[in-house]
């Protein structure tokens, strides 16, 4: 390193640094370039390419797999902001093409129809970072410890529905919040029953939060989602199905946006969720037919 | 004497900065609002998305009076997407994306590549070498006569200063060395911290 001219790609620092970048923002759901200029135009702070937005994938069932390189470098083309794409479970050959391809961040994601029932994609071994889904604090520490630069709770995909997001949220946050009050034999417990290893239990009692950044996805339709989602902890959202599926898209994208940085501030988040027209109609869970957060082990 | 340091956080790494601030001992204040502006000894302009930190400043009505406070001498840092901001024009940016002006440069957004071309690197400096993380980084294409060149990478300028304006294209906050902002609070702003802290560790 003496000599300064060496530089060092892939690393630790530079894979959670993107994630970093990303806080405070909107990652929306595209399918096409046009969706992803409407994203860019209402201040996306990054897309995910995909071939079908969660509540699709949720109408046609079917195996879910990675999109069309064809259609991820034509959402590439169409904007300069971080370009996301999905990988099924534990299908590193997929994320194997998605790096070839040059994206940003791969999601290894449960709305995918998994293609591993034992084990997740070995993440260090890859110089593109990865974001994961977590339903609470074990799930997203053993995604860490896999090299997970992102964590964002799962919440129920292609629903519109809010409940699964909050309980998720809670679940992590609120674990977090009891384990800083824990004593040092106490974390070894935790680590046993979180199924999580001990060094980062010790390392989040120390810190008081995850390593890696913790996002929000799965059911954000409406301005006052996202400021919830950002109120009850989370740094920065996704939104699926929730822009695309409303009655009209762009003023909505730009109104998540605007409430997401103004989360605390209440005038503001009445004046944006103004005049937006229908959201997306959304599913109670009892209609759900099949649970997408219980994918990933 | 209290030094409060601003940090706009419409979108980006504003709480890493945040954090650096406050282990030298300044009270770092979180911008959102125009009335965040008020009583402000500095500023600083994270690393994010510059379209959406671009757009967002005009929405939350922070642009002008903004633009205004640093052409009138606020001491300014800007890193990354925050260098971009300061800068007098935009290569590869979008039709509607401004920048303030304060530094006499031509940056080009994304132009060392995508995510996985960025990378860490020893900088040159003026004071010794300084640690960078580069994301998705900007490059200094163009410079003005009033611009001091303060750090390179492979001879490229990386640090650059003009007046109370200080820019580094990379992400001083992300790596455990709190010098570049001590520099800035000190030398750049003319400001002195009761309780300066120089064995800080950044994160």
């Amino acid at each position: 390193m003496s000599s300064s001219a060496e530089n060092f790609t892939g690393t630790v620092r530079v894979k959670r640094g993107l994630a970093e970048m990303l806080k405070g923002g909107v990652i929306m759901d595209v399918v096409t370039p046009e969706q992803a200029r409407v994203a860019e135009d209402a201040g996306a702070c990054a897309v995910m390419a995909l071939e079908r937005v969660p509540a699709d994938i949720r109408k046609d069932g079917g195996v879910a797999r990675m999109s069309d390189p064809e259609m991820i470098e034509g959402i590439k083309a169409a904007v300069t902001i971080p370009v996301m794409a999905k990988a099924r479970i534990g299908h590193f050959v997929e994320a194997q093409i998605l790096e070839a391809l040059g994206v940003d961040f791969v999601d290894e994601s449960e709305v995918l129809t998994p293609a591993d029932e034992a084990h997740h994609i070995d993440k260090f071994g890859f110089t593109v970072p990865f974001v994961c889904g977590a339903t609470n604090l074990g799930e997203a520490l053993r995604r860490i410890s896999e090299g997970a630069c992102m964590i964002r709770s799962k919440g129920e995909a292609g629903t519109g529905n809010m409940v699964e997001a909050v309980r998720h949220l809670r679940s992590i946050l609120g674990d977090i919040r009891k384990i800083t009050q824990a004593d040092s034999a106490e974390l070894f417990d935790w680590a046993k029953r979180l199924q999580a290893p001990l060094p980062l239990v010790q390392e989040l009692a120390e810190t008081g939060k995850l390593p890696v950044p913790l996002f929000c996805a799965g059911g954000i339709a409406t301005p006052a989602d996202a400021a919830l989602a950002m109120q009850l902890g989370a740094e920065a959202v996704f939104v699926g199905s929730g822009i695309f599926k409303s009655a009209d898209p762009a003023p909505r994208a730009k109104a998540i946006v605007e409430a997401t940085t103004n989360f605390r501030d209440a005038h503001i988040l009445a004046k944006v969720s103004r005049g937006l027209g229908a959201p997306m109609t959304g599913i109670g869970m009892d209609a759900v037919n099949e649970r997408y957060a219980e994918r990933g082990w | 004497m209290n030094v409060r340091v601003g940090v706009l956080a419409v979108q980006g790494a504003f709480l890493a900065h945040a954090e650096v601030l406050c282990d030298l001992g300044v009270e770092a204040v979180e911008v959102r609002q125009p009335n965040n502006l008020e009583g402000l000894d500095a500023i600083v302009l994270p690393g994010g998305e510059s379209t959406t930190m671009s757009k967002l400043l005009v929405s939350t009505g922070l642009w002008h009076p903004l633009n205004g406070l640093l052409h009138g001498g606020l001491p300014v840092f800007g890193t990354c997407a925050g260098m971009i901001l300061l800068g007098t024009s935009i290569l590869d940016g979008r039709p509607d994306q401004s920048c303030f002006g304060v530094i006499d440069i031509a940056v080009r957004r994304n132009a060392y590549g995508r995510q996985i071309d960025s990378f860490e690197a020893d900088i040159d400096t003026a004071v010794g070498q300084f640690h960078g993380v580069f994301i998705r980084a900007p490059r200094i294409e163009a410079f003005g006569a009033k611009v001091e060149v303060l750090g390179t990478h492979n001879n490229e300028p990386v640090i650059v200063r003009q007046g109370t304006a200080l820019a580094a294209a990379f992400h001083p906050e992300l790596s455990a060395d709190v010098h570049l902002h001590q520099f800035f609070i000190t030398h750049v702003a003319g400001l002195a911290p009761a309780t300066i802290d120089t064995t800080a560790k950044g994160r």
